[in-house]
């Protein structure tokens, strides 16, 4: 039987996210893993914002704020369990997006990635500010979920990183699950139609308002759970994952492996947060590369890296 | 009552009047053709009744029911659709996708439920997708359908398009020059796909250059010129319209007109 694309394109992560671990030499690679499954939960989410329906948000960063800082204040003001808190801040990411998404999808052009990046250099600057609940620029201490815990009790011992590895992947995977279903459902052929031609798809009865606003907040939610996912394994979190310079980093992270392709975001987020910690060897020169490699990329293969391979090997085989 | 009406529709665009009180009525079944010189109007008054523009003056009636200004997709769920001069393809789409979205209005459901993959969502994709082969077939594209449609030939999206404006089910479809750049194979084809809509009793509204086709096809012309209109009747009678012939001498393409004579 042949496999579908999101069949094999599910495959190819399992595998990558099971196969990697035997060639990691120390705990301190679970980590790093783990992060990047993080990045490539929000990119995902950009990934269907963007790539499906070609809107750009320059303020995605806000939401991973607002994830993060939900699993840092609901527990402790509200007594709400950590795993809780990651819900109730993706119920609010997701009505902050559909607030400030309404009035500005209406429009035209490139409203959005203008709002949509004062949206995000507010919640950086109210977290970074407002010190006597946000712990200010510093950071704030993030409660244990105590997921791990539960699992110990169940017979499970994983160490930290491990665990997180193993919790971030999960869902990440579903993450990206989701977003290949949506791909080839109703909602997603609409918001790819808009991408190509607004007019045509308004012609062919898509609300094309409520469409965008509906890809903005579903990758609001994406943004928020990574956020939330972040702090929770860091066990603190800071105003600096809510700022300007994140936003552009996810965007870029997107747009790398390919904009339109749910595996090429994935791996746009792991170059991006593998590369740095490379470069090290290079520090000074590390935004130096980062640039070349980006600039090098959008001007030889535009479509973003996975994209572009598979277009390669497709006309090989053929 | 005919089915779609237009009534006195005017617009102007910095205080040229690039349309002025047009008024004609199309039935079910029938094909109504605008011609006119380049300018005269007529992508603008298509623009109007199919809900793109915003007319300053008149009213476009769609069985009856005022629909003056209504948003494209509110109108394509009352029966009227279109296809464009400029195409607009949905290239990074497969052309089977390309006719999907046309069915849109028939598949939408619960995001939640496309999300997730949940059952109902799969059934919808799938009715959809089936209907899009049969319109494939319908406009010959049915072996094209897995591929990418930005790779098709010219004529071949001129009837991908069609075949995504039926599968909005219309009443009123308007075509805005489906034959133009064809060559004449396409051209052909095109002729005989209009022929085949129109029989199947869609309401069919035409802006075309090629005369030829336009005097063959059309139960009635409307002539526009510098945004009015000058002549309405068969095509027998609109060809030999002396201010038709004026209006076309101005602009230097009669001989379309004598051609078919």
């Amino acid at each position: 039987m042949r496999l579908s694309s999101k069949q094999s394109t599910l495959l190819v992560l399992a595998a990558l996210m099971i196969i990697s671990p035997f060639f990691f030499p120390s705990n301190y690679y679970y980590r790093v893993g783990s992060l990047v499954f993080v990045n490539a939960i929000a990119v995902v989410g950009i990934v269907i914002l963007t790539g499906y329906a070609g809107q750009i948000s320059l303020g995605h960063a806000g939401f991973v704020g607002i994830g993060g800082y939900a699993c840092a204040l609901l527990p402790v003001h509200l007594g709400v369990p950590p795993a809780l808190a990651v819900v109730l801040g993706a119920v609010l990411s997701g009505a902050v997006a559909y607030g400030v998404g309404r009035p500005i999808l209406r429009l035209k052009g490139y409203y959005l990635a203008v709002a949509s990046l004062g949206f995000g250099v507010l919640v950086a600057m109210v977290l970074a500010n407002e010190g006597w609940l946000t712990g200010g620029p510093d950071g704030i201490k993030v409660p244990d979920p105590g997921l791990r815990a539960l699992l110990e009790s169940l017979g499970i011992t994983l160490t930290n990183p491990q665990f997180w590895y193993a919790f971030c992947g999960l869902v990440l995977f579903v993450g990206a699950w989701l977003a290949l279903n949506l791909h080839d459902s109703p909602t997603g052929r609409a918001l790819r139609a808009l991408h190509g031609s607004e007019v045509a798809a308004r012609t062919a009865g898509v609300d094309v308002a409520k469409a965008k606003l509906n890809a903005f907040v579903i990758s609001a939610v994406y943004a928020s759970v990574a956020g939330s996912l972040l702090a929770l394994q860091n066990r603190l979190i800071t105003p600096d994952v809510a700022g300007f310079m994140h936003s552009i980093e996810l965007v870029t992270m997107a747009v790398l492996g390919g904009a339109g392709s749910v595996l090429g975001g994935i791996f746009g987020a792991a170059l991006l947060t593998l590369l740095p910690q490379v470069l090290t060897v290079l520090q000074d020169y590390e935004h130096v590369v980062l640039g070349l490699v980006m600039m090098l990329v959008m001007i030889f293969l535009p479509a973003g890296l996975i994209p572009s391979a598979r277009r390669l090997l497709r006309g090989r085989g053929e | 009552m005919s089915l779609l009406q237009v009534e006195g529709l005017g617009i102007s665009f910095g205080g040229v009047k690039a349309v002025n009180d047009v008024s004609f009525a199309l039935d079910t079944g029938r094909i109504v053709s605008v011609i006119g010189p380049n300018g005269a109007g007529k992508t603008t008054l298509f623009n109007m009744i199919s809900g793109v523009y915003l007319p300053k003056s008149g009213k476009v009636l769609l069985d009856g029911e005022d629909v003056t200004g209504l948003r494209p997709d509110l109108l394509a769920g009352r029966g009227m659709s279109r296809t464009f001069q400029n195409l607009q393809i949905f290239h990074e789409m497969s052309v089977l996708e390309n006719v999907i979205v046309g069915f849109h209005m028939h598949e939408r459901g619960p995001v939640l439920s496309d999300l997730l993959g949940l059952p109902g969502s799969r059934r919808r994709s799938r009715a959809a997708a089936e209907g899009a082969r049969v319109l494939l077939e319908r406009v010959g594209l049915e072996r094209a359908a897995e591929r990418e449609a930005g790779a098709l030939s010219y004529g071949a999206l001129k009837r991908l398009e069609i075949a995504r404006a039926l599968a909005a089910g219309p009443r009123v479809l308007l075509l805005d020059e489906p034959a133009a750049g064809c060559n004449a194979v396409e051209t052909e084809e095109i002729d005989r796909l209009i022929c085949e809509v129109a029989r199947t009793g869609v309401a069919i509204l035409l802006v075309e250059h090629d005369m030829k086709l336009v005097m063959r096809l059309s139960d009635t012309i409307v002539v526009l010129d510098h945004g009015e209109k000058i002549a309405e009747g068969d095509p027998a009678v609109v060809s030999r319209n002396p201010k038709v012939i004026e209006a076309y001498l101005g602009a230097g393409t009669t001989e379309a007109l004598h051609a078919h004579g």
